[in-house]
């Protein structure tokens, strides 16, 4: 049984990555898509979006990500007082 | 599924065959995830469609669960493009002001 060449093992490789980190953002905005769907489309869905349903869906998005920006640096925050306070490490 | 896992190269491989070996994996990851995301969105979306618009289930859909559900679906696929759209380019934005 052969193996690919290096060359092409590493090509792969980087192949796999890639398509590994894509895959992960998909799944990221499937969570997204459902989660802004229940809290932006709230009337019975017609043939185009009601007034201000896009612009929700959108602020959603950009809103979930500084949410989750403010928590971690308010953890570092946090941490960093505990630091300089001697509590804890 | 994951033919490719299999199948092994024979010792008279060819650089030839070899990269045809390759597109072939490639080809086939590609279309697997391809086909997880397209099964995701019709779950999704199928699950919303139906809580939104059959409320109150009878012994077959009627022709307005119908239209709500066609509507739903659409508008369904639109959101996802949407938060896509959005979600990359804030991933995009980000990438360019950490290098």
């Amino acid at each position: 049984m052969e193996k690919f060449d290096e060359a092409t093992q590493k090509e792969l490789a980087t192949f796999l990555e890639r398509e590994q980190a894509q895959a992960k953002a998909h799944s990221t905005i499937h969570t997204l898509t459902t989660m802004c769907w229940d809290k932006c489309i709230t009337g019975t869905p017609s043939t185009r979006f009601a007034r201000g349903e896009e612009s929700c869906l959108a602020n959603c998005v950009e809103r979930f990500l500084d949410t989750s920006l403010f928590m971690v640096k308010r953890i570092e925050q946090q941490r960093e007082q505990a630091a300089f306070s001697g509590v804890g490490a | 599924m994951s033919d490719f896992l299999k199948g092994s190269l024979s010792s008279s491989t060819s650089p030839a065959d070899m990269a045809v070996k390759k597109e072939q994996i490639m080809n086939s990851v590609r279309q697997e995830i391809a086909l997880i995301n397209a099964q995701e969105l019709m779950n999704k979306s199928t699950d919303r469609c139906f809580s939104k618009c059959v409320t109150k289930p009878g012994s077959s859909l009627s022709n307005s669960e119908q239209t709500c559900i066609g509507n739903c679906m659409d508008r369904y696929f639109e959101a996802f493009n949407i938060v896509s759209r959005t979600y990359t380019s804030r991933a995009r934005t980000a990438r360019l002001e950490a290098q």
